[in-house]
């Protein structure tokens, strides 16, 4: 594997060996010095066309667990800022010899067409409302070790899905993990044809009760404006996940961060069920063997993170 | 500098051709000609149709031998833009009447989305005067509608008629507003020249990128549905026969379109319709790589939609082939397939795409795709090129048979965005005659020539 953009390039077999990667970092983040050397000497850089929170400071804590050298560039205050174009941009970087770019990016592709201007491996942080591979893997990651396997597992995705890179990332992923999906909500919300993926799609929560997982997507404020819902006040009393919806056994996910009170009440997202928690501190360890895959390759780790 | 009356079409003086085409098989449908003939031509005009090999060179002449080749009746080519004024770093009315002859066209129609905008008999006059000085192949202009295409004024259509102007478009835009096209399409009582529309209701087409359906879910792209394209034509088809006025549909690309057209025409509305081919040949399954080359406007569309197309063209719903020749520079298409200009270059490419994507399957007969390459004249008033004595030469030699690999020898174009690069296409223009003159001449022969 030479790049990460989308998860459609990946097989199962390709998923379940990061997951297994990912295993081993997540012990060493357990450890007093979370540091391995596999990556001493090589550069990574971070190229954020976007506002991030969690997404950005794990792949830095990632590269930098790893012993990376780390350069991390937000669009403000930078080139970018200056109108530089992004091929300009990431040839300039180029020339800094990064083993990898990690790019987050507001626009569809953003992330194939780095790969294509540089020799460095190329990590899809987010494009536009294309795919979020990483955050794909995370969550199987976070459910795998919750459940042991995903394989006929039934997952609910409930919210903005027109809108959602990870919505799309993760249908895909979770399929290909052997569990089945069904995508819900507002009509508006609901992309047309979204159904040649592969899963379900619904407008009515009827039959949420039979998910073993509910994926609660976020819902952003700006949708009011162009009138994908009338107000975010019909949008949670018609699809807001609360304890009344959710029963006890079901497991609740969210990518963050949480509009509380909308998407998801604030009981649910302090429930045990959550696994919310658990998505972001995922994020590191998945990360790394993201990294690892990428640039060390397959052999086995156990000598590098022992 | 304004136009004689009743001056249509510009270009720069040529040396008229002395010329034998000799046993090429001619194919003019509207001739029914379709059989091996020699052609001489004389100062610019066809003099004589004979049987093969009987036509030796003329005096001071050339002969071109078109054994096993076609000959076929130029292409005119209803739906250009050639970016000029303001965006020469596009196109320019040299490059873009090179590209033209390339692709066999002897007459191409340049639309008005400039900058400044055609709007004004001023901006035609001097456009006039430069294709008279530049343009390898005559070139017409349509004005726009509205003033700097905004939508909400329109253009002294009578003052551009006089200067030239073919015909009226906002290609590029709708007339949004009902209203405003309904003057517009009163006013042309006045003015006369074909009225022609880009359908596009922005209320549905909002931020779109590609055709809406499964591939934009996938992608995560903003869709544009087709109905946003076909109810406008409905509801300006209506105008129009409200109006009794004429009106051009541009670039269908949808198969709701292609049935409000037909029923458009059923009810005796004066319409037409053009199509492109990379709608004909190309669908939305291709933005799957989200390579910018595929951003169009109107979207590349379904295969149902693709094939609507065909049917629409073949039964005649369609009226003729337009190629919607688009340029734009690298930097505008090097970028994520969102941020990325819309439209393709066409005119190098569009026989040779039809021919191998849907003549030699058999699909479209040939005939009737060189009729429909040439549709677009008579629906703008144009005289339509003819394969007969005492016509002036239009006509360009093909081989059907040679391949070649689309973009791989660069183009005449000044942009490279073009949806067919890469793809090994058969059908090479060997020589264009454009207005009696030699527009183009394929490479390897000019070569041969000079060595001669």
């Amino acid at each position: 594997m030479r790049h990460l953009i989308s998860i459609e390039d990946l097989s199962r077999a390709d998923i379940e060996r990061i997951l297994d990667t990912a295993e081993s970092f997540a012990e060493v983040s357990g450890r007093e010095i979370k540091k391995v050397p596999a990556l001493r000497g090589r550069t990574v850089v971070n190229l954020f066309y976007e506002a991030s929170t969690r997404t950005s400071s794990s792949f830095e804590l990632a590269a930098k667990r790893l012993s990376a050298d780390v350069v991390s560039i937000r669009s403000v205050g930078s080139s970018i800022d200056k109108g530089e174009s992004l091929k300009d941009t990431v040839q300039t970087l180029s020339a800094y010899d990064p083993a990898a770019i990690v790019i987050r990016s507001p626009h569809a592709g953003a992330a194939k067409l780095v790969a294509a201007w540089t020799p460095a491996a190329v990590i899809n942080a987010g494009d536009g409302k294309h795919e979020h591979p990483t955050q794909a893997l995370l969550d199987a990651f976070t459910l795998r070790r919750r459940l042991g396997k995903l394989d006929d597992a039934n997952i609910w995705i409930v919210g903005d899905v027109l809108h959602s890179r990870v919505a799309r990332s993760n249908i895909l992923a979770f399929q290909r993990m052997g569990a089945t999906v069904t995508v819900c909500g507002p009509p508006t919300l609901i992309p047309r044809g979204i159904e040649a993926l592969g899963c379900a799609a619904t407008s009515s929560l009827d039959g949420l009760q039979e998910a073993d997982v509910v994926y609660v997507l976020r819902m952003q404020h700006e949708r009011m404006q162009d009138a994908y819902v009338p107000s975010l006040r019909e949008y949670a009393e018609r699809y807001q996940i609360n304890s009344a919806r959710l029963n006890p056994e079901q497991l609740l996910m969210h990518p963050g961060p949480v509009n509380r009170g909308v998407e998801l009440s604030a009981e649910a997202i302090d429930s045990p069920q959550a696994l919310i928690g658990d998505q972001v501190k995922a994020g590191v360890a998945v990360r790394m063997a993201v990294l690892y895959e990428l640039l060390v390759g397959s052999p086995p780790l156990a000598a590098v993170a022992a | 500098m304004t136009a004689t009356s009743g001056e249509k079409l510009f270009c720069r003086e040529r040396r008229p051709v002395e010329l034998v085409v000799r046993n090429g098989h001619v194919l003019d449908p509207r001739t029914e000609l379709d059989g091996p003939h020699d052609l001489l031509i004389r100062d610019g005009h066809i003099a004589e149709l004979g049987s093969p090999g009987s036509l030796p060179a003329p005096e001071d002449g050339e002969l071109f031998d078109a054994t096993g080749m076609h000959v076929f009746p130029g292409f005119v080519d209803p739906h250009v833009h050639l970016r000029t004024p303001g965006q020469e770093y596009k196109e320019d009315l040299g490059s873009g009447t090179a590209a033209a002859a390339a692709g066999g066209f002897c007459a191409v129609i340049a639309m008005p989305n400039t900058d400044p905008v055609v709007d004004d008999p001023a901006v035609l006059g001097s456009l006039v005067g430069r294709a008279r000085r530049e343009a390898g192949v005559p070139v017409g202009f349509l004005a726009s509608i509205t003033r700097s295409l905004g939508g909400d004024e329109l253009t002294e259509m009578a003052a551009l008629a006089d200067a030239g102007a073919l015909g009226f478009t906002d290609d590029g835009k709708p007339v949004v507003s009902a209203g405003i096209l309904r003057r517009a399409l009163q006013y042309q009582a006045l003015s006369g020249g074909v009225i022609a529309l880009h359908e596009e209701d922005p209320a549905l087409s909002r931020a779109g990128v590609m055709h809406e359906g499964p591939i934009s879910a996938r992608l995560g792209l903003a869709g544009i549905p087709s109905l946003s394209e076909s109810t406008m034509i409905a509801r300006d088809a209506a105008l129009a026969l409200y109006e009794d006025a004429r009106v051009h549909f541009q670039h269908l690309s949808a198969r709701e379109s292609v049935q409000a057209l037909a029923q458009a025409k059923q009810g005796g509305a004066r319409v037409t319709g053009e199509v492109t081919p990379h709608h004909l040949t190309l669908t939305d399954d291709l933005v799957r790589t989200l390579d910018s080359r595929f951003k169009v406007n109107p979207p590349l569309r379904a295969e149902p939609d693709r094939r609507a197309l065909i049917d629409g063209l073949r039964s005649g719903v369609i009226d003729c082939i337009a190629t919607d020749h688009a340029p734009h520079a690298r930097h505008e298409k090097e970028v994520p397939f969102e941020q990325a200009a819309m439209g393709t270059i066409g005119l190098e490419t569009a026989f040779a795409a039809l021919y191998t994507e849907l003549v030699a399957p058999g699909e479209l007969e040939l005939a009737l795709v060189v009729e429909r390459m040439s549709g677009g004249a008579a629906l703008y008033g144009l005289p339509t090129p003819r394969i007969a004595p005492d016509e002036i030469a239009n006509l360009v030699v093909i081989d059907l048979d040679r391949a070649f690999e689309a973009g791989a020898q660069g183009y005449a174009s000044k942009s490279e965005n073009c949806a067919f690069g890469g793809r090994r296409l058969h059908g090479r223009v060997l020589l264009t005659l454009a207005a009696g003159g030699v527009a183009f001449r394929e490479r390897m022969l000019v070569e041969a020539a000079s060595a001669r």
